[in-house]
C-alpha cells in the first residue's frame, strides 16, 4: 500500500468510525444505566471535575508558591504528595507525587512509554500529543529532538534527565523561575507557568508575556 | 507482553504535534467513554493493571490504528465480558438483552469527590529490608512475560544505578492477575550510551521505576 493509499483509507476511516464510537458509547452507557451499574449523574460530574476544577492552574499555582516560598519548595522537593495536599491538591494518579527541579545545568523531562502515566491532580487529564506514539517512542531516545518539535532549544551545557513513569509515582517538573517577575505575587507567578513546563517540554512564560 | 504499548525506543515517522488550546475532550463519546470508565471499576471489582492489560493486549495494528479512548473502550468492553456484566450480544446491538448481573458497589454522583480524592495507593507496608541501597549499580532483568509488566524493553538487561527508594508497592505484573505481591520499589537511572549505545546522547540519562525482581545485583 502506498502512503497516500494508506492516508486515504486512514481518513475515511476514522470519519466513519468517529460516528460509529459516538453512537456505541451512547448505546453502552444506556445499557450499564438500565442495568443500574452507572449513575449518568455520577459520569457528569467526573466530566465536569476534569472539565473545569482539576487542570494545570493546579500545578501552576504549586510552582508559583515554591517560586514564592523558600520552605514550601523544600517540602515540595522532600515530599511533594504531603506539599501539594497543603493547597487542597491530592487523589487518583496523584498518590505518590515527586517533583524534580530545573536548574541551568538540568533539564527534566516526564513520559510514559507504556501508557499514559500523567499526575492528574496537578496537571488534570494528559494532552493528546502526550499520549501519542511519536512522543512514547523518542522522549527516552531523543529528547532534545522532541524538545526542538517544541519549539526550543536548551543552552549548551545543559544535561537532560528524563523520567519514565512505569510505577504509580508521578513526576512533576519544577521549572526555574524567569528573571523579570520579582516582588510579583503568587497569582500572578502562576500565570507564567505553562502546562508544558510542568512535563518538561516547555519553559515558563517570560514576565512581558503576561504583563 | 511485549505489545505495541511498549514504544520507549521505537523509531517512529513524524514529530510530536502539539495542539495549541487544546481542549480536554475532542467529542462528546470521549467524555462519556472517559467517565463510564472511571465509573464502572466499583462495580466491576478490577484494578489499574487489569485495565491496563485490557488495554494493552491486543494485536498491535489494533491498539496501533484505535485512537487513546478507542483504547479505553476496547479495554473496558473485554473487562465486562469477561465478568459477564455485559454479554456480546448487547454489546453488539447496543441494547439491554439479558438481566443485570448483582454487583457489590456502584458509584453515586455523591460519593465522586471522596473516590477521586482518595485514589488508589499502591504503597503498602514493608515486610523486610529492601534488597538495594540508593547508588547501588543493578542490572534489570531479561525477561519477556507473556502476561502484563511494567519493566519496559528498552531498559531490560541494562546496568543502571539506584537512584530512589519507594518504599513497597502493590507488582502490577501479579496484581494484573488479582495478587498484589507486593516489593520494593526504586528508581534506576541509566546512561544514554547505555541504552542506545555510541548514538547515544551522552548528556542524557533516564529511569524507570523498578520493582524489586526486575532487579539482580550489577
Amino acid at each position: 500500500m502506498t502512503s497516500h493509499d494508506h492516508d486515504h483509507h486512514h481518513h475515511d476511516h476514522d470519519h466513519s468510525e468517529l460516528s460509529e464510537t459516538q453512537l456505541r458509547v451512547r448505546a453502552l452507557e444506556t445499557i450499564l444505566t438500565e442495568k443500574g451499574y452507572v449513575d449518568p449523574a455520577a459520569l457528569d460530574l467526573l466530566i465536569e471535575t476534569y472539565e473545569t476544577k482539576v487542570g494545570p492552574r493546579n500545578g501552576a499555582r504549586v510552582v508559583a508558591r515554591a517560586w514564592s516560598d523558600p520552605a514550601f519548595r523544600a517540602r515540595l522537593l522532600k515530599d511533594a504528595t504531603q506539599a501539594i495536599a497543603e493547597l487542597g491538591y491530592a487523589g487518583r494518579q496523584g498518590e505518590h507525587l515527586v517533583a524534580v527541579e530545573n536548574t541551568p545545568r538540568l533539564h527534566n523531562m516526564v513520559v510514559c512509554t507504556l501508557c499514559s502515566c500523567y499526575p492528574w491532580p496537578v496537571l488534570g487529564l494528559p494532552p493528546v500529543w502526550y499520549k501519542s506514539a511519536p512522543y512514547r517512542s523518542k522522549a527516552v531516545k531523543d529528547p532534545r529532538g522532541v524538545l526542538a518539535d517544541f519549539g526550543f532549544e536548551l543552552p549548551a551545557g545543559t544535561d537532560i534527565r528524563v523520567w519514565d513513569s512505569t510505577a504509580e509515582i508521578r513526576y512533576l517538573v519544577l521549572p526555574m523561575r524567569p528573571a523579570g517577575a520579582e516582588g510579583w505575587s503568587e497569582e500572578r507567578l502562576a500565570d507564567l507557568v505553562t502546562r508544558d513546563s510542568m512535563i518538561g517540554t516547555g519553559l515558563p512564560k517570560q514576565p512581558h508575556e503576561v504583563a | 507482553m511485549d505489545g505495541a504499548h511498549d514504544m520507549g525506543g521505537v523509531a517512529w515517522s513524524g514529530p510530536v504535534r502539539p495542539e495549541p488550546n487544546e481542549p480536554v475532550f475532542h467529542a462528546e463519546w470521549e467524555r462519556r467513554a472517559f467517565a463510564i470508565t472511571l465509573a464502572m471499576a466499583m462495580p466491576g471489582g478490577w484494578n489499574i493493571d487489569m485495565s491496563r492489560f485490557a488495554r494493552e493486549n491486543r494485536p498491535p495494528e489494533d491498539y496501533l490504528s484505535k485512537s487513546y479512548y478507542q483504547i479505553w473502550l476496547a479495554g473496558l468492553e473485554r473487562l465486562m465480558l469477561e465478568r459477564g456484566l455485559v454479554a456480546a450480544d448487547e454489546i453488539e446491538t447496543g441494547k439491554p438483552l439479558h438481566p443485570a448481573k448483582p454487583v457489590a458497589r456502584t458509584l453515586s454522583r455523591d460519593a465522586v469527590a471522596a473516590m477521586l480524592h482518595r485514589g488508589g495507593p499502591t504503597e503498602r507496608e514493608a515486610k523486610g529490608p529492601a534488597r538495594f541501597a540508593i547508588g547501588d549499580r543493578v542490572r534489570t532483568r531479561m525477561i519477556h512475560p507473556p502476561t502484563h509488566t511494567r519493566l519496559p524493553r528498552y531498559v531490560r538487561g541494562h546496568i543502571g544505578t539506584v537512584e530512589m527508594l519507594h518504599g513497597v508497592h502493590v507488582f502490577p505484573d501479579s496484581n494484573s492477575l488479582g495478587q498484589e505481591n507486593p516489593q520494593w520499589l526504586y528508581t534506576v537511572t541509566f546512561d544514554g550510551r547505555e541504552l542506545w549505545g555510541p548514538d547515544g546522547d551522552a548528556s542524557v540519562k533516564t529511569s524507570v521505576d523498578a520493582w524489586e525482581s526486575y532487579l539482580e545485583p550489577a
